[in-house]
């Protein structure tokens, strides 16, 4: 019997949730209001509910169908797995997205599939969906397409017209990993892949010559996710493989995401609780990289096996391995310096390098500012505060290290 | 004292404002209220006082209208005297507002704060219901939003609902006002509304969705509470699915872990056996420069093609009488696939284009064939291939040599001199002068043009690039002479 348009949205979205990326944001500000449409993006992303998972959902993430011909061993919808299957009709998808759409719940659509058949198949229905959506229904609101490896460059091209962002899964860091863990997929295929679409961007993104317009072609950019503590490797080798990708590739996001056991899970994975402050952790370091100047290697050398502190977040980590550098004088310290001070944020630096062009700074300042004194207390100097030998001290780790807790006897 | 509706109008506290100013009054004689307001034991209205000379025309920077305008919507009470406070110091001190620690400054922008997440958390957790019409009929289709939100924004949301929601009329009530669309006019009303009564089927579908994309495995309340508040929870249609979610989370996961791996169906077995059957590269034939490339793809030699996007193969006439030989691919030639793209390539073929030599006719190949380099920031810096790197690409250089025979090698750099001869000399040295390889063909030695582009001086930039193209001439006449 054909399951009903909920039982397969139950299982396509089930099916979808494993993918961490939800953001709905940095696109080109667009609305409805000369088209008469549906829909808007203005800048910042709006998240429309959260799971209790701590996830925030702003996009209808769903698969287009669930059958795959790829037998990845980490994913839910590996061929081997027995997870029932389902699939959507082209008509389906836009009438959900739609629907969810007028009544507020969702930013937009995320749209992945199983690979079926080929995957210049499966990426053709998905340019489809996308450009109804933009054409037939006037639809103004972010779009999200997974594009499939190995797909036609002239589909890549046509999603590129329709979609605020494309992105291709890494999955794995290394390339070991992934021929391990996918063995249908080509980690070269997918570097391409991603090659390819950085140029097409950047090509797209010059201004013609005769009405020196830009195309808009992909504007939220690419993005990427690696599963976290599926294979071996390490958090150095992880951020490593960030750096080389944002490097390389302009992506505007890594994703991280903590592997997490699997409905009907293959014999070869662990079945572990996800390691979610590790994740937590490498986003953390990820910010490090892209907004405050710090290099990889200098955010995974304090630690021995490669891995960043559980305790710790990194930028703390970094500085109690680094005191030499402190305390930082806060009237008189460079933006770079006041950025690797654990408690201030891009924001708190923006406001102290405006607020001391007028007076000098005191600790009570700061606090104003909503900065944590406890925090910073110990790597910085003001007006009418020095922390002497408090940074010196051995036991500083101490002072910020989670409470030890008894663990509960079940 | 003065007292105003207090509804989010910025209008009627600006006038009022505006005429204390003018009169000189100071911040702590004016007691403001709004009307709900119960009035103090000797509450009486203060005449506005006549204007003082000194005072004509008070200006104020665009930054405090749009925090004024912000910080007016808050349902704090104190809001009006610490706006007229900021305002009655800007006379004085022009830069007030960029004081980022000031005890007011930090208060109003805390005030706009929490407006703007109030505003923020209006477009995302409104959900409008559809009104259904008469059957038979056409026209718009009609949706009704109930929301409560902290502050008086209702009519500074309307706007973002307009630009949205522009093909549907639409009603959001809430107790601090109303606003409503109707594809011609956007209407809002800082009246109170009645909670209306409405049911949605495609909440169902909804709410299917909101317990589907949870993982349970990867429980986080707080971070969930901290985003979407417990006040919010009563106006959303999927929220009374999350206490059950939570509960059931725990279980879902220990039954999930205590199934064992099942079978795969056959459906598996057959896709298996299909890819098996599939030979992996089409045949190319044997020898051609196609096949080389083909195997070259799939190098994995030296460490380096796990870094790098693809293989940069040669490319050019195999028949041609010359190859020019470089270090190796860059940013633009590693996402391109091809030799001699970016910026260095840019430079050669202009040069080429001057001397009028072809490079058509060129043969352009690398010493190493996958691009080194190191992430800083959002960019890769290229990085010199080690002796090994060298050496282990040098077999394919070798298979490039043996398939075009070219009759002139030129290296451009140390590199591509080092893997053609294993030799290491200072480049000056043997420059610009044709020499005899061990095969019997010829070699001449330049600079590599990405040379050309580091030097700073714009001088000694000019002298170099003349150097290199009276090199390209002489790679030009040595072509000729062997033709």
């Amino acid at each position: 019997m054909k399951k009903s348009l909920k039982e397969r949205l139950a299982i396509l979205s089930d099916a979808a949730k494993y993918d961490a990326s939800c953001a709905s944001s940095g696109t080109t500000k667009r609305n409805s209001s000369a088209s008469g449409g549906l829909g808007s993006t203005e800048g910042a992303g709006i998240c429309h509910a959260y799971a209790p998972d701590g996830r925030c959902i702003s996009l209808l993430k769903i698969l287009m169908t669930n059958f795959c011909i790829y037998d990845c061993a980490y994913c839910i919808n590996r061929s081997s797995s027995n997870v029932e299957r389902a699939r959507f009709t082209v008509e389906e998808v836009i009438w959900l997205t739609l629907e969810f759409y007028r009544r507020n719940y969702i930013e937009g659509l995320f749209l992945s599939s199983g690979i079926i058949r080929s995957s210049d198949h499966t990426m053709e229905e998905m340019v489809r969906i996308a450009r109804e959506l933009r054409t037939t229904h006037n639809f103004r609101g972010y779009i999200h397409l997974k594009s499939i490896p190995e797909a036609s460059p002239h589909l890549i091209e046509e999603a590129g017209l329709y979609a605020d962002r494309l992105s291709i899964n890494i999955e794995l860091p290394t390339d070991t990993g992934i021929t391990q863990y996918a063995p249908e997929k080509r980690p070269d295929n997918i570097r391409r892949s991603m090659g390819e679409l950085r140029l097409k961007i950047e090509e797209m993104s010059e201004p013609t010559l005769q009405t020196k317009r830009r195309k808009k072609f992909a504007p939220a950019g690419q993005s990427t996710q690696m599963i976290v503590g599926a294979d071996g490797a390490n958090d150095a080798t992880i951020l490593g493989t960030s750096a080389r990708l944002y490097g390389s590739y302009g992506l505007k996001r890594v994703y991280y995401s903590a592997f997490s056991p699997i409905p009907d899970s293959s014999k070869n994975l662990p079945l572990i609780k996800p390691p979610l402050m590790r994740e937590h952790r490498l986003y953390q370091a990820d910010w490090l990289y892209r907004f405050y100047g710090f290099d990889i290697g200098e955010i995974t050398s304090s630690s021995s096996d490669g891995m960043l502190d559980l305790d710790l977040d990194p930028k703390l980590a970094w500085a109690l391995g680094h005191r030499d550098r402190f305390p930082v004088d806060i009237n008189r310290a460079e933006r770079e310096m006041l950025l690797r001070v654990p408690g201030l944020g891009t924001k708190t630096v923006k406001a102290i390098l405006s607020a001391r062009r007028f007076s000098r700074l005191r600790l009570d300042d700061l606090k104003r500012l909503g900065v944590s004194l406890k925090k910073v207390q110990p790597f910085v100097t003001a007006d009418g505060w020095t922390p002497h030998r408090l940074v010196d001290r051995t036991d500083l780790r101490a002072m910020f290290e989670p409470k030890p807790e008894q663990l509960s006897l079940l | 004292m003065c007292t105003l509706e207090g509804r989010g109008n910025v209008e009627e506290w600006r006038e009022a404002a505006r005429a204390f100013l003018l009169g000189g009054v100071l911040p702590d004689l004016i007691c403001w209220r709004t009307n709900g307001e119960t009035m103090g034991l000797f509450g009486v209205e203060t005449p506005f006082p006549p204007p003082l000379p000194e005072f004509s025309s008070p200006k104020v920077p665009p930054d405090f209208i749009k925090l004024a305008g912000a910080v007016i919507c808050h349902s704090d009470p104190g809001r009006f005297s610490l706006l007229y406070r900021l305002l009655f110091r800007l006379m004085h001190e022009r830069r007030l507002l960029d004081m980022m620690s000031d005890a007011d400054v930090v208060a109003a922008r805390q005030m706009a704060k929490s407006v703007g997440r109030d505003y923020h958390k209006m477009t995302a957790f409104v959900r409008f219901k559809e009104l259904p019409l008469p059957a038979e009929t056409a026209g718009r289709r009609k949706f009704i939003a109930w929301f409560e939100p902290d502050h008086f924004i209702v009519e500074r949301a309307a706007p973002f609902f307009q630009r949205r929601f522009n093909d549907m009329d639409w009603l959001i009530a809430t107790p601090k006002g109303a606003a409503s669309w109707d594809g011609v006019e956007l209407k809002s009303t800082s009246e109170p509304a009645e909670k209306p009564d409405l049911k949605d089927e495609t909440d169902d579908l909804w709410r299917t969705y909101y317990a589907s994309i949870f993982n349970p495995a990867r429980l986080k309340v707080k971070a969930m509470t901290s985003e979407m508040p417990k006040k919010y929870w009563k106006n959303l249609p999927e929220a009374d699915l999350i206490p059950g979610l939570i509960a059931n989370a725990e279980a879902s996961v220990m039954e999930m872990a205590a199934r064992a791996a099942s079978e795969p169906l056959p459906f598996h077995h057959r896709l298996q056996e299909v890819a098996a059957s599939v030979q992996h590269a089409p045949s190319l034939p044997v020898g051609s420069h196609a096949a080389l490339k083909e195997e070259a793809s799939r190098c994995t030699l030296c460490d380096l093609h796990c870094m790098a996007t693809q293989t940069v193969f040669g490319e050019g006439p195999v028949d041609a009488d010359v190859m020019i030989v470089g270090e190796q691919p860059g940013d633009q030639e590693d996402l391109a696939g091809k030799p001699f793209v970016g910026p260095a390539g840019q430079l050669f073929n202009d040069v080429l284009k001057q001397v009028g030599l072809d490079r058509q006719r060129l043969y352009v190949t690398n010493a190493v064939k996958h691009f080194k380099y190191e992430p800083r920031g959002k960019r890769r810096i290229h990085q010199k291939p080690n002796r090994g790197e060298i050496q282990q690409c040098r077999w394919w250089l070798k298979q490039e040599l043996d398939l075009v025979k070219p009759k002139l090698v030129v290296a451009m750099g140390a590199t591509a001199y080092f893997a053609l001869t294993d030799e290491q000399h200072k480049l000056a040295d043997v420059r610009s002068k044709p020499m005899v390889m061990q095969d019997g063909q010829t070699l001449f030695v330049t600079v590599h043009p990405s040379y050309l582009l580091r030097i700073p001086e714009p001088e000694k930039k000019a002298v170099e690039l003349l150097r290199f193209r009276e090199d390209v001439e002489s790679i030009q006449r040595l072509a000729r002479s062997f033709a």
